[in-house]
């Protein structure tokens, strides 16, 4: 079974009936649902509401459904998270994620919906979303904080601020994002990067989208439908990536039917990293149209 | 769940409503509904108005709809977040599975 | 003089025994040549009642216009409101179609000035109105092509046409392109300068002699009179400007492109008409990209040319442009001022029975839907509430020509399918139709095993239309029917004057 494929994660205002209504026709890996930055005050409990019946539409049960919630220590955090649960959600984000305590207590309260409402314990998912200095020098301990969770997300507009800089030509996240990388890593679950706010800017967005793949994202959270295809054409590995993975795992089913415990491929030995990479190659270039 | 103050919920951009609820004077309950999409799914969604309030146990007030081709899953979040506005009552997540 | 004179007693026995008129002098037979004022002069009429009193209209009588300005067209409203002022009912009205500015013409119809109409299209108060039951009769729906048919076959007999222009000379050679009001292609009009009985023009600038070019040509024109405005084209404008930022519209633009691309016609020297709207600029925009990466050039687009038709033919990828209606103010501009761009009548543009229409060497085309059904019948006249609100145009013609018609819609529209199990109305019959884009996947009609093969071995999304169908009442519901009278308010023909369906009144 191979892992689940997150290049892009669409946000959703969770306030926005048209978009919650039609937004699954643009098939990105994941689709989060924001009850958070993007939904003013005073339209808390409706986007929650809406949230809540959306999720259980029939054409979002083959995308990756996602929830921001407000933190649990705001009025609307304990609330939204109900809603996301009860609702179906795969994966609960929990912004401003500081520390790995941040996300015991995110888990407890999941776990205590999950038996109320009748949902298997442990089946909701969970992701980490960065945004402060202390979260980043936290990253690992975040990271490792809970089985339960598949991600951790830098969140960069929150984070320049705390740093007391600003965006600009990515300098700026630097650190962040090899700190948050290599803690993904280290824990083995993904990281995603960054939203890119100009969506008139294409030139730009590529241009970060080339740097986050080569650090080694898994991703990017998008605000712009029209993004998904650039980021997956951008992640779509060429056809020489394609043809030297197939013979990468060819070798491999060769070496195993002969009982072979050395891989080789023209003469350089093959070892179990580089079997892994060939098979997440295969995966985007089938999910970018890539001929397989 | 009561309608006990007038309340709305939702907007009128396209695949939106708006609910207005109030309180009633005779104690019956009255739906009114106008959409854009009133010939093909006027009835529909007058039953799927209907079939929320009854999950609401709301059994008196004034239901007003201005539709705008929204989904039934909209029509039902907007209703109840108009009468959970209107009643002040918490939700009951139970009751809306 | 005195010469013609002296040769008459030679002339008179022969031309008598012969049967051939007497020479009579140079005059006789052209009076206005014996006055160098009346000369020149002589088809000006003062005002547009007199040119109406020159031409004899009379009350039973057909008369036509042209639609070029769209929803800014400032002559039809204008000319009928003089023809209930001056008395004269049950007339026929062919325009080549009827817009949302057209709804003055309610009146008229309920007073009795107009008791019959060929239009390609109808829309708003009107349309609403006619749908409703407003006139006797119902009304005949034509596309641009079999307009010309019904007139060359003898059913559409034009008495007068009323012709705006916004350049024309004292002879009446006139055209869109110069003076103040352009609307660019007089296509349409060219075929009743042609056809009609009589043919006034309505100049908004009357310029120096010759007027050039002359769309509608002297020997064409009764009469010419100088008037106001003939209409605002800031009001044309149909096409989107700017590429839509609207992200649905953009994922099936890109569908499309795709569909374009590899469908198999999509060859050095193809030819494309892609109308209006935002899906469809998107595409256009979309083929450049692939128009580049591919290397080849089209060999011309047709119909209805918008901006972003003309940007690509400035750019060197489409050679030459087919224009029977400027769209925007920079159709109307490339067409003044660029050689490849090239005016044509909607006789040459789509009349089926012409000696040879362009629409038979269309490669693709990118058409729009209100409704598609499972056997890809098309919709484009009643909205899924039976009521009229849109125009048969070039759709049929263009399907029916074309080697590959893709008809570009969302799925939902509010929220109604836009696929439905059988539509309200027949406009475009579904063995014309070749690929329904939509934004929840592609269908190709089964007629087009060839197309599918290509399509799927490119990887694109394939649907059964009957899946599309099955998504779209899954998400909103099973749509209740409409429920109509036995009346029948509408005639549409198909573009061989053909009865394709009937359009009956809206109950209640």
């Amino acid at each position: 079974m191979t892992k689940k494929l997150r290049r892009s994660m669409l946000f959703l205002p969770g306030a926005n009936a048209a978009m919650l209504s039609t937004a699954f026709v643009f098939r990105p890996d994941s689709i989060m649902f924001d009850l958070e930055d993007a939904v003013s005050l005073r339209e808390k409990d409706t986007a929650r509401l809406l949230v809540f019946h959306t999720l259980r539409l029939p054409m979002y049960s083959d995308i990756e459904k996602v929830v921001r919630i407000n933190p649990l220590s705001t009025p609307f955090g304990q609330a939204d998270l109900e809603a996301a649960v009860r609702g179906g959600a795969d994966v609960i984000r929990l912004p401003k994620t500081d520390c790995a305590e941040d996300v015991h207590e995110l888990e407890a309260a999941v776990e205590a919906i999950e038996r109320s409402c009748g949902r298997s314990v442990g089946s909701t998912q969970l992701m980490a979303a960065i945004e402060s200095a202390s979260g980043v020098v936290n990253a690992v301990a975040i990271a490792k904080a809970s089985p339960r969770l598949i991600g951790i997300a830098l969140a960069g507009f929150d984070y320049v601020m705390d740093m007391q800089t600003e965006r600009g030509d990515g300098t700026e996240l630097f650190y962040a994002r090899c700190a948050v990388l290599h803690a993904a890593r280290a824990a083995g679950i993904d990281a995603f990067d960054v939203v890119y706010g100009n969506v008139n800017d294409d030139e730009g967005f590529l241009k970060e989208v080339d740097l986050i793949k080569r650090l080694g994202f898994n991703g990017k959270s998008l605000i712009n439908p029209r993004q998904i295809e650039l980021l997956h054409r951008a992640y779509a590995p060429t056809e020489e990536d394609v043809d030297h993975a197939h013979r990468v795992i060819a070798a491999a089913e060769d070496a195993e039917r002969r009982g072979l415990g050395v891989i080789a491929l023209n003469g350089k030995m093959i070892d179990a990293p580089v079997i892994a990479h060939a098979e997440r190659v295969l995966q985007r270039a089938a999910a970018s149209g890539v001929s397989v | 769940m009561n309608i006990a103050k007038e309340s709305i919920a939702g907007t009128l951009e396209s695949n939106d409503l708006l609910v207005k609820v109030s309180p009633s004077l005779d104690a019956s309950l009255e739906v009114h509904v106008i959409s854009e999409v009133m010939y093909q799914f006027g009835a529909q969604i007058e039953a799927t108005v209907h079939d929320e309030l009854d999950r609401l146990g709301v059994k008196s007030g004034v239901v007003i709809i201005e539709d705008k081709g929204a989904l039934d899953c909209t029509i039902r979040a907007r209703v109840e977040a108009a009468i959970l506005r209107s009643s002040g009552a918490e939700i009951d997540w139970s009751r809306l599975s | 003089m005195t010469t013609s004179q002296s040769q008459a007693p030679a002339v008179a026995p022969v031309a008598a025994a012969r049967g051939i008129v007497p020479f009579e002098g140079f005059a006789r037979y052209a009076p206005h040549l014996a006055d160098p004022v009346t000369k020149r002069r002589r088809k000006l009429a003062a005002s547009l009642e007199e040119a109406v009193r020159r031409s004899g209209l009379e009350s039973g009588m057909t008369i036509s216009f042209h639609h070029a300005f769209r929803e800014g067209d400032k002559t039809i409203n204008t000319v009928v409101d003089l023809l209930a002022g001056l008395g004269l009912r049950n007339l026929t009205l062919a325009s080549s179609s009827l817009l949302s500015c057209n709804a003055p013409l309610i009146e008229h119809i309920r007073s009795g000035v107009i008791s019959r109409i060929y239009t390609s299209g109808m829309r708003g108060k009107l349309a609403d109105a006619l749908s409703h039951g407003l006139m006797d009769e119902p009304v005949q729906i034509h596309s641009h092509g079999g307009r010309v048919h019904l007139m060359d076959s003898g059913e559409l007999k034009v008495d007068v046409a009323f012709l705006g222009a916004s350049a024309a000379d004292e002879f009446g050679n006139a055209n869109g392109t110069g003076g103040r009001s352009r609307c660019g292609s007089l296509g349409y009009a060219m075929v009743d300068a042609d056809r009609a009985n009589y043919v006034i023009v309505l100049a908004e600038d009357l310029v120096a002699f010759p007027c050039a070019p002359a769309s509608i040509r002297q020997d064409q024109v009764d009469c010419v009179v100088k008037v106001d405005q003939i209409g605002d084209p800031s009001k044309i404008s149909v096409g989107a400007a700017r590429i839509t930022s609207n992200p649905r519209e953009l994922l099936i633009a890109r569908y499309a492109a795709d569909v374009l691309e590899h469908a198999g016609y999509f060859k050095d020297g193809f030819s494309i008409q892609t109308g209006s709207g935002a899906s469809a600029t998107a595409v256009t925009r979309f083929m450049e990209d692939r128009m580049r990466k591919a290397g080849i050039r089209a060999a011309f687009a047709l119909g209805g040319i918008t901006g972003s038709i003309v940007d690509l033919h400035k750019k060197g990828l489409i050679d030459k442009i087919i224009d029977t209606q400027s769209f925007d103010a920079d159709a109307a501009e490339s067409l003044r001022s660029n050689p490849g761009h090239i005016e044509i009548s909607t006789n040459l543009y789509a009349n089926p029975t012409s000696k040879a229409a362009y629409v038979d060497q269309m490669d693709m085309v990118i058409l729009s839907a209100l409704e598609i059904d499972l056997d890809f019948n098309v919709n484009v006249i009643t909205g899924s509430d039976g009521v009229m609100r849109g125009a048969s145009g070039g759709h049929s013609d263009v399907a029916a020509g074309a080697n590959l018609s893709v008809v570009v819609a969302p799925l939902i529209r509010s929220r109604i399918p836009t696929v439905c199990e059988k539509v309200t109305t027949v406009v475009t019959p579904g063995e014309c139709v070749g690929v329904l884009v939509t934004d929840h996947g592609i269908a190709v009609n089964p007629r087009r095993p060839d197309v599918a093969g290509k399509l799927k071995a490119a990887g694109l999304p394939l649907l059964s239309i009957e899946e599309l169908h099955a998504r779209a009442v899954a998400i909103t519901g099973t749509p209740a029917p409409i429920a109509f009278t036995d009346r029948v308010v509408g005639l549409v023909r198909f573009r061989d004057g053909s009865l394709i369906d009937v359009i009956r009144q809206v109950a209640g």
